[in-house]
């Protein structure tokens, strides 16, 4: 499993727009994939799940990912949060 | 009688149709015995048949009204992708043996108090969006054509609200005209009536629904708000002479649409119009109108919780610099204070918000905001004619500042190869009294005025115009308010620089004379009263004006003005 901690950038938050692209990217992949705000957890692949953890602009998240893509999809979510910085 | 927020203006006399929903209240009994398995393959069609649905809607919104509505549709769309929906309502049915539908509904339920909870406005809406799907997938479950069936003939729409995809769904063609219970002028609905010309009355409350059934004739004004459901004889003979008459006018205006604003002896003016947000551009530019002489910008800023970036704003004011060619559109910047709830500005509640932290004081304290905004309109300025703006100037040193900051905007902009308007013209608004006494300063650092009358009257006549118990105090006809206007028209022409004014005054075909007399050069008003405005220059001389505006000024009551103007006009 790998586990990293991201800053989210994007104006506004993680609002449907941003929370659908990081959904596309999550159904793509091996891998399960979680998002912790705090105490609150969201499954990767759900768009509603993202959108009611209420990511605000400069919020940290933890990312958890596990399966047999891991690396690869770790790398493009890093990615992804960065390029929306 | 009913009332409601007038949100598009137009008479309108139809048969109402009320847009039912099933109603996701009606609780079935649990049933026990449910056939889970059944259940499941019900569900799943439902959710295929919802998917192909919002797929061709999302298709023929995109190629009607354009990719920024077709992207709700997206967002629906990811809704039936999502496992904690869909796959929360699958295990629902097999692990309490309910009905899909029932099932929807608890799912649905849960998202609804979810978002609706959340502090962040965005968020909040968001649960509209939950109950739209959710209402389709119920609609399909219970094999109800989702597709509401509307009558071939005009009608006038009534519901308790709208979904934004039931608005895209709307035919068009025969909409006379849309009335709701809930919601207000910024819903989706409302935006959408107003750029398409319908007349619409929302926020009515719940009598609505009460009051109003299918097939019943309705009249609907949408300049007042006002709605009579199966009206008497009489009221009904009124409106359809009102109809008629606005019909008629409507003609005589069309008639007259390609004629100059000029008088008899041949002095012209410039008729143009206010707008708030860009979506009506293009009804605007089809009614012949000269331009735009209010371009609220403040529309970017309302209802959300985030600051609209330099690339969203230049977006906005190029369609609309685009739209009208080369034709002037005057864009205000920023006009917003503690009255206005903008979660993205933060703002503090203030006890005087109107003599408060507002307009250019924002724009100047926050130098980050304004920059991105004079940034955005600069670059937009490439893509038409377009004229900057500023607000509630009372102090020469605010002008200053706000055209140091424009020209610092313009050295990064050239700095970075990025084109705009060299020349773009730069004005200010005329709504402080203190700044009308000084127009002849103002005058020489700015190429135009435009006049503000509406707060102009309130901060001349210390009325609060939202006040009811003080209404009758509130007028522009007062002749301390005739003698400001008056000044900076003549400080304006004196510095070699033109005067234009953007209250309600210069819709308000008595005021019309006055102000061409007072040597207006420029009139700006609601695009539907403008024609009326037209009427009354092209009847007249300057001539005429100049001496009908002379004897006004010497008047020293409201009423004697008043009076005065009436006897004039008749």
């Amino acid at each position: 499993m790998i586990e990293f901690q991201v800053t989210v950038m994007v104006e506004g938050g993680l609002h449907a727009r941003p929370a659908a692209l990081l959904v596309n990217r999550a159904a793509q992949s091996q891998s399960k994939i979680t998002l912790n705000k705090g105490d609150k957890q969201a499954d990767g692949r759900s768009i509603l799940g993202i959108m009611t953890l209420g990511v605000a602009q400069g919020d940290h998240l933890t990312v958890q990912i596990e399966g047999s893509d891991e690396e690869h999809v770790a790398w493009a979510i890093q990615q992804m949060f960065h390029a929306s910085s | 009688m009913l009332t409601g927020i007038p949100v598009s203006h137009g008479i309108s006399i139809a048969p109402a149709v009320r847009l039912t929903h099933t109603t996701p209240t009606a609780q079935k009994p649990v049933v026990a015995s449910v056939d889970v398995a059944r259940e499941l393959v019900l569900f799943d069609q439902s959710v295929e048949q919802t998917r192909e649905q919002l797929d061709q809607l999302r298709e023929q919104t995109n190629l009607q009204l354009g990719p920024e509505k077709a992207a709700i549709l997206s967002a629906h769309l990811a809704f039936l992708e999502d496992p904690a929906f869909v796959g929360e309502m699958k295990s629902l049915i097999e692990s309490q043996s309910i009905d899909a539908a029932a099932a929807v509904e608890q799912v649905a339920d849960q998202f609804i108090s979810l978002f609706e909870s959340m502090d962040d406005d965005y968020m909040r809406e968001r649960a509209d969006d939950i109950r739209d799907v959710s209402r389709r997938l119920v609609r399909n479950l219970s094999g109800e054509d989702s597709s509401v069936y509307y009558p071939e003939e005009p009608f006038i729409l009534v519901a308790w609200d709208i979904t934004p995809s039931e608005t895209l769904q709307l035919p068009i063609q025969n909409v006379r005209g849309i009335v709701t219970a809930k919601g207000g002028a910024t819903s989706h609905a409302a935006i959408l009536a107003r750029s398409l010309g319908i007349p619409a009355v929302m926020g009515v409350g719940e009598q609505l629904m009460a009051e109003v059934d299918s097939g019943g004739l309705l009249i609907l004004d949408g300049a007042t708000g006002e709605l009579y459901n199966q009206p008497d004889r009489d009221t009904l003979s009124r409106y359809q002479e009102k109809a008629a008459l606005e019909a008629a006018e409507r003609q005589a205006y069309e008639a007259m649409r390609d004629l100059p604003a000029e008088t008899v002896d041949g002095h012209r003016v410039q008729l143009v119009a206010n707008m708030a947000v860009p979506e009506e551009a293009d009804t605007l530019v089809e009614s012949g109108i000269e331009g735009i002489g209010l371009f609220r910008s403040e529309f970017l800023f309302m209802d959300r919780s985030s600051l609209p970036d330099e690339e969203e704003q230049f977006q906005a004011y190029k369609r609309v610099a685009s739209a009208f060619g080369d034709k002037p559109v005057i864009i205000r910047t920023l006009d917003v204070g503690g009255d206005k709830h903008l979660p993205a500005l933060a703002l503090a509640q203030e006890d005087n918000p109107f003599l408060g932290f507002r307009a250019i004081r924002i724009s100047l304290a926050r130098p980050a905001l304004f920059r991105v905004q004079l940034r955005a309109l600069l670059r937009a300025s490439a893509f038409g004619q377009l004229l900057i703006m500023f607000p509630m100037i009372s102090h020469l040193e605010q002008l200053r500042e706000s055209k140091a900051m424009l020209e610092q905007a313009k050295s990064e902009l050239r700095e970075e190869g990025i084109s705009f308007d060299e020349n773009i013209t730069v004005g200010m608004m005329m709504e402080i009294p203190g700044a009308c006494l000084q127009a002849d300063a103002f005058a020489k650092e700015v190429q135009f005025f435009s006049i503000g009358t509406n707060d102009l009257v309130q901060y001349t006549l210390a009325v609060d115009r939202m006040n009811g118990e003080i209404a009758d105090l509130y007028s522009y006809y007062h002749p301390a308010v005739l003698r400001l206007i008056s000044n900076v028209i003549e400080a304006s022409h004196r510095a070699g620089i033109w005067t234009g004014l953007c209250g309600e005054m210069a819709g308000d075909p008595l005021a019309t004379k006055l102000l061409l007399g007072l040597g207006l050069d420029e009139f700006s008003g609601a695009a539907s009263v403008m024609p009326k405005v037209k009427e009354r220059i092209r009847s007249t001389t300057l001539e005429q004006a100049k001496q009908l505006a002379a004897h006004a000024l010497t008047l020293s009551t409201v009423e004697d003005v008043v009076r005065f103007l009436k006897d004039e006009t008749e």
